[in-house]
């Protein structure tokens, strides 16, 4: 009897529900198709859209962001939130100016004058210094037990005031030299043919979202974060550190933001204390969440957070080559983000009540 | 009756607690607990909901730490820092709200923090097939239900399913000693009755175990001896042979009946 039912609830399910099963399961590929669709919707309603400057263009624009989303999507998995990445991006990029800047002033009437030792212990300073307020802030929300959405509304602030300080608000121009710029965020063959004229940048960040994404799926590591994000005590129960695993992943969000700023200022080859602030951040947290990463913890991929950015990236890209009005973008944005929650929070209802498997 | 004799062999204890206390703020869950548990022995723990039996589960598996009182595990004392370290002790738990993961697959929640790797240092990665053929083969030998398949997500499964994945987890964790926090609670007729003999299958191969249950027959028929927690202390401690259904019955409708008497006294008085 039980047998029978089941078979025709498989096979006689109508063709909607089907759909919704599938779309469910494959989230990711969901978010690819739309992503694909608008590609190709504006592709044919303008070809300007796929010249080799506006691909350029979106790709130096969504890569950091989709760095940034990377890092967010494993926090919000293990159920926490950091906001103020968007002020790492800054802070790392000042970190390694300050550590391996040689001239005589480092900045005009700045705070810290630059110690001149080479650029790489610059990089490895700017990675630790980010690292360390990635387990600062850690630290305060478990230990302390402060909702991590207040613990980094205040780093927010906090570094806001610190990068502002460190480059005494001035906009600066980095000296290093042509071959760092090249390797870290610059350097694409102008002439060459697709990928290859693409910036280093778009590399390492390709690079590193397929890193967290496999340290998700295929590690210890990855199984406990969504299991301390799905079901905290019952992690602990059965023997999971939640907080190490929350920490860890406080750290690790802040290493990828601090690098996704020193990719962005090498290719501009300059560095502003205000760069990224919330603005990223919020790209980066929308386009997690676009791509189906659940802001209550348990579920979600870092693949789905680079499509959910692409498909903000594309969007907004399109509309300027379409001479829509720019205000359209936020508009859709905020749709999109919305939408995409809603889809989320029902899609676990139905779960749940064992519609959906 | 709190003070248990001190036997003569205490290597033949595998847990004994002294005077154990644990207060979350100003809830008092445990006052002075003294009990113990010996090799190959199953003990039923009876009580009141918020008597503290799941208090002190947590803390014998080292999930919480007692504000007073000493714990020994095979006669040496120890101060079980985390459930990793309890488990090293060789003891397991069965919680009563499973610690299950309802995102997580069926093997991935039978190995959590157990999980077989295949290579090694940062290459480290899981074998998520071992996970998956041993989960099944762990399943299939409880005998409980049929799972369409072993990746599903706990979320899809029923209370009874997810109930025997969580023993089948301990179960298969290689401890000798249980603990199980209401194993039956989710189960219907039939597979409680699969439960109680997994149970004394696995007393049979010399695994110690404490089960927490309401049900007095289940206790009466499994246990060898069973102890009574009120009001966070063990008030009873006898021989499931010199004891029954009617007397284990009467001791906690007792304090029903005590309190209420106590209750209308006190309105009457008024």
């Amino acid at each position: 009897m039980a047998v029978a039912e089941a078979t025709t609830r498989d096979g006689g399910a109508s063709f909607g529900w089907r759909l919704l099963r599938w779309f469910v399961r494959r989230r990711e590929a969901s978010v690819l198709i739309i992503a694909v669709g608008l590609f190709v919707y504006f592709w044919i309603a303008n070809s300007a859209f796929v010249d080799r400057a506006d691909i350029k263009n979106m790709t130096e624009y969504g890569a950091p962001i989709a760095l940034i989303a990377a890092g967010e999507v494993m926090l919000l998995i293990c159920g926490e939130i950091d906001l103020s990445l968007g002020q790492l991006y800054a802070f790392g990029p000042i970190i390694m100016y300050l550590t391996s800047n040689s001239s005589g002033e480092a900045v005009p009437g700045a705070t810290v004058a630059g110690l001149g030792l080479p650029i790489w212990v610059g990089v490895i300073f700017a990675l630790l210094a980010c690292a360390g307020i990635g387990l600062a802030t850690g630290v305060i929300t478990t230990v302390f037990r402060v909702p991590s959405f207040i613990t980094t509304l205040g780093m927010l602030f906090f570094l806001n005031g610190l990068n502002l300080r460190l480059l005494s608000g001035e906009q600066i121009v980095l000296p290093f030299s042509q071959t760092f710029q090249n390797i870290l965020g610059g350097y694409g063959a102008p002439n060459g043919p697709f990928p290859f004229y693409l910036n280093s940048e778009v590399y390492w960040a390709l690079f590193l979202i397929l890193l967290v994404q496999f340290i998700l799926s295929y590690t210890r590591w990855g199984l406990h974060t969504v299991a301390t994000g799905g079901n905290l005590i019952g992690a602990a129960e059965s023997g999971v550190n939640v907080r190490k695993v929350k920490i860890g992943n406080f750290v690790l969000a802040a290493t990828l933001a601090g690098f996704a700023g020193m990719m962005d200022s090498e290719r501009i080859n300059s560095i502003q204390p205000l760069q990224g602030g919330t603005d990223i951040m919020f790209l980066a947290v929308a386009g997690a969440v676009i791509g189906g990463t659940s802001l209550m913890g348990g579920s979600g991929t870092v693949i789905g957070g680079l499509l959910g950015v692409s498909v903000l990236v594309i969007l907004r890209t399109g509309f300027n080559i379409l001479g829509v009005n720019a205000y359209n973008f936020d508009l859709i944005t905020g749709v999109a983000i919305v939408g995409a929650m809603v889809l989320n929070v029902q899609i676990q209802r139905l779960k749940n009540i064992g519609k959906l498997q | 009756m709190t003070d248990s004799p001190v036997p003569t062999d205490s290597r033949q204890e595998v847990i004994r607690v002294e005077h154990i206390a644990k207060s979350f703020g100003a809830v008092v869950a445990l006052v002075d607990v003294s009990m113990y548990l010996r090799r190959g022995e199953v003990l039923g723990l009876i009580g009141d909901n918020g008597a503290g039996k799941s208090t002190l589960i947590k803390i014998l598996t080292g999930f919480i730490k007692p504000d007073a009182g000493q714990i020994f595990v095979n006669g040496d004392e120890v101060n079980l820092r985390s459930v990793d370290h309890a488990r090293s002790l060789g003891i397991d738990t069965v919680y009563q709200d499973l610690a299950l993961v309802p995102g997580l697959s069926v093997a991935h929640n039978m190995f959590l923090k157990r999980e077989v790797t295949k290579g090694f240092g940062p290459f480290r990665m899981l074998n998520n097939h071992a996970m998956r053929k041993r989960a099944r083969q762990y399943i299939e030998g409880i005998g409980i239900g049929t799972l369409r398949s072993v990746d599903a997500e706990v979320a899809m499964l029923s209370g009874g399913q997810r109930q025997a994945i969580a023993i089948a987890r301990s179960v298969h964790s290689g401890a000798k000693t249980l603990l199980l926090d209401e194993p039956l609670a989710a189960m219907g007729a039939k597979e409680g009755e699969i439960i109680l003999d997994l149970i004394q299958d696995l007393k049979k191969q010399g695994h110690s175990m404490i089960v927490v249950a309401h049900n007095y027959i289940h206790i009466v028929e499994i246990c060898d001896r069973v102890n009574l927690l009120q009001h966070g202390e063990i008030t009873f401690d006898k021989p499931t042979a010199q004891t029954s259904v009617e007397e284990l019955t009467d001791l906690v409708a007792a304090e029903y009946r005590a309190s209420k008497q106590a209750a209308a006294a006190a309105a009457g008085g008024s």
